[in-house]
């Protein structure tokens, strides 16, 4: 039989708020980070993003070699672990990163040498994390494109479950800089406003910076607590940087984390989708939605919160889903007025007083990849 | 660690040779790596106009599961949904990174950003078979051969997937290595027991 994997506790450090209690209470208040910016550093012509003040400092001036992306990362698993006693320095106890960028900015501002390029890989931030901190096991890196929030998630869970640790402190973030974000504008994917999420005129999304923190463990004394009951991942195997025509390959993952968690659809009582208001993404999640039979179950998207926090976003929508679950609270869509998908799917527009069990969150992303994970009492 | 789980084949690729199941079968350490991998293309008479817009992580990575397969690989006994990957490697994307970077000075191209990312080689590998199922990508500063062992074990032993192609695809500028290993839960004549040990041994005796 294998183990329940509890949440134990959780951070969301973003522009709006440094915990999960300042974020929700920001996002039930309606209150979005997104906006216009003007930093020639970041993009010669003007963008619409969510990100941190940028003179911030996060981490105090004696520890100063770390890079605003360690930061990021430190300060997370730092407030989350606050509320635990959770041992960091334990062998049972693993550290997860997920990012799709980590240090890349460091390219923009220094010299290409082999020193730079150790500097920049990921795997040296991860040191440098765990030192910090004093994890004694190697950490895990995640870098798989925009599922890796939500795949660090499902990876924790399972190490956890097959026994091989107690304790996973899963962190994730990503930086803003002028290499992400002439990509996506080149890819013309950037939205000029807030984004619009499964709405009829949605134009692109909007880039959002951010980090968080989800503390899992099988250790029985939390198992009054919210559970990973189950997660799956799927590959279009259709094309690297558009998704699936039909979403089958997202609904294969969904229903993958259905059954992993011993549920049939009707017990999901709402949906955090992957919602980044491009086009072709959401009419894709809009698809596969209704191929697993979900199109009634309430669903946001809360991209025109926080923008795509790309390797944080599944952990902070999962985080915000969980807070909603506690608080019988789901938020709403911001940006979304009118149904511009092919198939029908509940947007919340409003946000929704409900006693909900389970939730379920999808992710997807370049290179064809897709991922589901379901949390619930 | 004793698993059920058997290594079907084997392909490592580095410094100018390719070794499939431990055997060499082609050699060029004249060339750089981009002619090396053209000639390995070339020489297994490849034929898949997609590869030629690949950057370098994700040509090596798709020519080494190429030659990993042929021969090896049952397409017909597996759904697509059966068969995954689980890649690990040093450097994520970074080759293409600094590509890219120095491109978009001029002006950014989405052909080189696309390939700013590392699963993209699992992206390439799953359009040219068709694969669906599950799949990750993991970077570790060596090959850590009991992580992949334990994640691929997982996947196998808990039916998720029937058929696993995992190991390390790594580029930097001229610094290269592939080391992929077909496995699955059923033995063959030629297979491998797949552990920690067996598949240490293939990355490193080449």
């Amino acid at each position: 039989m294998e183990q329940d994997v509890f949440v134990v506790a959780d951070n969301i450090l973003s522009p709006l708020g440094k915990t999960t209690a300042e974020n929700f209470d920001r996002l039930i208040n309606n209150v979005s980070d997104v906006k216009e910016h003007y930093d020639p550093a970041i993009s010669p012509r003007s963008f619409c993003a969510s990100i941190f003040d940028k003179d911030r400092v996060f981490v105090e001036s004696h520890k100063t070699s770390f890079t605003k992306f360690e930061q990021l990362l430190i300060t997370s698993i730092d407030d989350a672990l606050k509320s635990t006693d959770i041992d960091v320095a334990d062998k049972k106890t693993i550290l997860i990163i997920s990012s799709t960028k980590g240090n890349i900015s460091l390219l923009e501002a220094e010299k290409n040498t082999p020193e730079l390029q150790k500097r920049i890989a990921l795997s040296t931030s991860a040191k440098m994390v765990a030192d910090h901190f004093g994890f004694q096991n190697t950490p895990i890196i995640i870098s798989n494109a925009c599922i890796s929030g939500v795949l660090s998630i499902i990876s924790g869970a399972r190490l956890l479950r097959n026994g091989q640790y107690e304790n996973a402190v899963v962190v994730g973030a990503d930086v803003i800089s002028s290499f992400i974000l002439s990509g996506f504008e080149s890819f013309q994917a950037l939205s000029p406003q807030i984004c619009k999420p499964f709405d009829k005129s949605r134009d692109g999304l909007n880039l959002g910076e951010g980090a968080a923190t989800v503390i899992l463990s099988t250790n029985k004394k939390f198992e009054h607590n919210i559970k990973v009951l189950g997660g799956a991942v799927s590959n279009d195997a259709n094309h690297i940087s558009g998704p699936s025509r039909t979403g089958k390959e997202l609904s294969f993952a969904i229903d993958q984390s259905l059954k992993e968690a011993g549920l049939s659809a009707n017990k999901i009582d709402f949906i955090s989708a992957h919602g980044t208001a491009t086009p072709y993404n959401d009419e894709m999640e809009a698809n596969a939605i209704n191929l697993s039979g979900l199109e009634s179950v309430p669903l946001n998207s809360l991209k025109g919160y926080y923008g795509h926090t790309l390797g944080a976003a599944g952990l902070i929508e999962s985080i915000i889903s969980i807070r909603s679950l506690q608080q019988e609270l789901v938020l709403p869509t911001p940006g979304f007025k009118e149904a511009g998908v092919t198939k029908p799917i509940n947007v919340i527009v409003e946000p929704l007083s409900m006693k909900a069990k389970r939730f379920l969150k999808t992710a997807s992303g370049f290179g064809g990849c897709n991922a589901a994970v379901i949390f619930g009492k | 660690m004793l698993t059920k789980n058997h290594i079907i084949s084997s392909c490592v690729i580095e410094v100018g040779s390719i070794f499939k199941n431990g055997e060499s079968l082609f050699q060029n350490k004249s060339a750089d790596l981009s002619g090396f991998l053209l000639s390995v293309y070339q020489h297994f008479q490849l034929n898949y106009p997609k590869y030629y817009k690949m950057d370098n992580l994700s040509k090596l990575g798709w020519l080494a599961s190429e030659i990993l397969l042929k021969d090896s690989y049952q397409k017909d006994q597996y759904q697509p949904e059966e068969v995954g990957l689980v890649l690990t490697n040093r450097n994520s994307s970074l080759d293409n990174d600094i590509k890219y970077f120095e491109s978009a000075k001029e002006i950014a191209s989405p052909s080189l950003f696309v390939y700013t990312l590392p699963n993209i080689v699992i992206g390439e590998i799953c359009i040219r078979n068709n694969f669906k199922g599950e799949h990750a990508f993991y970077i570790q500063e060596m090959f850590d051969a009991d992580f992949v062992t334990v994640q691929v074990n997982y996947l196998l032993d808990n039916n998720i997937l029937k058929t696993c192609i995992c190991g390390w695809v790594d580029v930097l500028d001229q610094d290269y290595k592939a080391a992929l290993f077909l496995v699955e839960r059923q033995q063959t004549d030629n297979s491998v027991p797949f552990s920690t040990k067996s598949i240490n041994n293939i990355f490193e005796t080449n």
